[in-house]
């Protein structure tokens, strides 16, 4: 049972570059664990941590400006490795939705299987995001998962966003893939016997 | 109805449509590695089930695998500790495990197709991106998450939406020293590291049919570079020629009955495809990429873009790359100095790029300053080169080979690109820190890292 998603209200982390891949997310010299637990300590760790481990004043994670459960990112976000660790890394530091104008297949998937919700909005919306945020970094948005809707509080701006109607339900009420495929085993192995 | 490959294959192997959801997609090949699976597994055990399929599902480990010193025990712990989690999670729910010690062991994407365990008409899964490789010889094959992977161990299915259709079709000839290598990293150059997200690719035209399989892996693999679900090449002869007397491959007359089956596999004409793109061989030349992702790429004689006109997060993000790369913008690479070359990978790693570089290599030396990698994709293939004698030649030409893995492509092992350093890497990404903190990675084809394992320095393999 997975932690389950309705509404978020939210400041917003910006992090306006494109083709953010999973390597810069969670790095692979940190995949090495046997469990889900704790990747959030090394999100983004070579844009947040210099050779010393040193945190880098500039990134945006290390800013005290910028807080809250929503990060916002450029075009095709989790692009390259399938590593369900990025998304665990998102999640564990504490984000509970991430913004983009695209997202790359696998992260989707990976992000919905782990109550994470990917919010995709056009191109403009993102730069209202990212300039509103820029102006005033306590800028709040709304995300409604019931309704499908991204609502930029100050200018009351908002935005349909799509989602698969099967992930909305598992979303909405922490229901997990597995349990709905173990209750369909006398399908799959009719499947497997049709000749 | 008119089909394509994608939608034959993809449509038998739907066991339920779930209304406004995903499809309910039977997987007949579940390829795991140490790296993706042990939450995976882990999940199985809290639920106190078994592998449903264990007959269906084959274990290898690569990823974080040393490439020398294999007689000693693993040195990094968790690396070690990962390793020994699959050989046992393999052992207890009944999985057959290409384990160290065993010489059909390699990367996932290099064994599965040498064993005959992929095979034409299949939907095959690893929680691994670059699964499109197996796409190469007709199968619908892709990359997932572990969430995915549990599914796929616990029911032998996992939960997908169709993706839309793409159909890339490349006629004409390659020219010299232009690989496959070099025509993926054009194509991926014009339609961007996103230009292919929600799409499967169908590659197609007499240049791909031209292809050796090698070749067309390489070209499937890098599908997922476009951020495609994945990459498919229909089934020919060259397919069936190649799968005869592998060791999973079906014998006697069920080999018949497959061939039969495979040659239906084809694109029924007039089939609907969402999107299409064409492209002329004649116009790929050797490629490198000078960017952080691998849309990022030029041919080698060319120069880096300007950047004039960017805005926007457009314009972070190339100056961002390009700050990484220490590069500046409008410069031309030939030249530039490079400290090492690897040659390896799912992408690289077949028995045909160790002939290339090997031809290439032959009678020359390696540069002084260049540290050299080339690690064969599987022990077969490192059989192979032995067989073929390549070994003695790369020996003379002052190179060594290392043990099978996936090594410097992601730098999991000790295999690790020093920060600052410039590599010639015939593997898939150019990410930032890929290849090891701080690395500089300029992607390219065998003959473009042989030239500069020669030179020192990136230069065009035509001029050698």
């Amino acid at each position: 049972m997975a932690e389950k998603f309705i509404t978020l209200e939210s400041t917003v982390v910006p992090l306006p570059v494109e083709n953010v891949d999973t390597d810069q997310i969670i790095p692979a010299r940190f995949l090495k664990a046997t469990t889900r637990d704790g990747f959030g300590s090394n999100l983004f760790r070579d844009w947040r941590y210099d050779k010393d481990n040193r945190p880098v004043p500039s990134f945006v994670l290390n800013n005290p400006v910028y807080s809250g459960k929503v990060l916002a990112g450029g075009k095709n976000f989790g692009s390259g490795s399938s590593r369900e660790h990025a998304a665990w890394a998102i999640f564990d530091y504490g984000f509970r939705a991430v913004v983009s104008s695209f997202f790359a297949d696998i992260f989707k998937n990976n992000s919905l299987n782990n109550g994470l919700l990917p919010v995709q909005v056009t191109p403009e919306f993102l730069a209202k995001i990212f300039s509103a945020v820029e102006q005033r970094p306590d800028t709040r948005i709304r995300i409604d998962l019931e309704k499908q809707e991204i609502t930029l509080l100050a200018t009351g701006e908002k935005q349909h966003f799509d989602i698969n109607g099967y992930k909305k339900t598992c979303l909405i009420n922490g229901y997990d893939d597995i349990d709905y495929l173990l209750s369909i085993k006398d399908e799959i192995e009719a499947y497997e016997n049709r000749g | 109805m008119k089909k394509t490959v994608f939608d034959k294959i993809w449509d038998s192997h739907v066991v339920k449509r779930i209304e406004g959801g995903p499809e309910v997609l039977y997987i007949d090949r579940h390829l795991v590695h140490e790296v993706t699976s042990p939450q995976a597994f882990a999940g199985l055990d809290r639920r106190g089930i078994k592998v449903a399929r264990p007959e269906r599902t084959f274990a290898v480990c690569d990823h974080n695998v040393p490439t020398l010193n294999r007689h000693l025990p693993i040195v990094e712990e968790q690396s070690r500790i990962q390793v020994e989690t699959l050989a046992r999670n393999a052992a207890g729910h009944g999985v057959t495990y290409f384990g160290l010690g065993n010489p059909k062991q390699g990367v996932v994407h290099v064994v599965g197709p040498e064993l005959g365990i992929t095979l034409p008409g299949m939907t095959i899964v690893c929680g691994d991106s670059h699964t499109s490789t197996h796409g190469a010889y007709g199968s619908i094959a892709f990359g997932i998450g572990t969430s995915e992977v549990e599914m796929t161990l616990a029911s032998q299915c996992i939960m997908q939406p169709k993706p839309q259709k793409m159909l890339i079709e490349i006629n004409g000839r390659l020219g010299k020293c232009v690989t496959a290598k070099d025509l993926v990293l054009y194509i991926v150059y014009k339609l961007t590291a996103g230009g292919g997200t929600g799409y499967f690719i169908e590659f197609a035209g007499s240049a791909v049919r031209e292809l050796t399989m090698e070749g067309r892996m390489t070209v499937c693999n890098m599908s997922i570079e476009m951020g495609a679900r994945g990459g498919l090449i229909a089934p020919d002869e060259k397919t069936f020629e190649y799968f005869y007397g592998r060791e999973y491959a079906p014998k006697g007359a069920e080999w018949d009955k497959a061939v039969a089956r495979w040659k239906t596999l084809k694109t029924d004409e007039g089939a609907l495809f969402d999107k299409t793109c064409t492209f002329d061989a004649a116009d790929v030349e050797p490629m490198i990429t000078y960017g952080t992702n691998p849309g990022m790429g030029m041919k080698i004689t060319g120069t880096v873009p300007t950047g004039d006109g960017l805005a926007g997060t457009d314009r972070i993000t190339f100056d961002k790359a390009l700050h990484y790369m220490g590069f500046q913008a409008g410069q031309s690479l030939i030249g530039h100095p490079v400290q090492y070359v690897f040659l390896g990978s799912c992408t690289n790693g077949r028995i045909e790029d160790f002939r290339t570089f090997a031809a290439f290599v032959k009678g020359k030396k390696k540069h002084p300053d260049v540290t050299a990698w080339l690690v064969p994709g599987s022990g077969s293939v490192e059989k192979q080169i032995c067989a073929e004698g390549l070994d003695k030649t790369l020996e003379a030409a002052g190179f060594e080979l290392r043990r099978p893995g996936c090594s410097a492509c992601l730098a999991m092992n000790e295999d690790k690109i020093p920060a600052g350093k410039y590599a010639v890497s015939t593997s898939n990404r150019n990410f930032e820190g890929r290849q090891g903190p701080g690395s500089r990675t300029l992607l390219a084809g065998a003959p473009v890292a042989a030239a500069a394992a020669i030179t020192g320095k990136v230069t065009d393999p035509r001029t050698l």
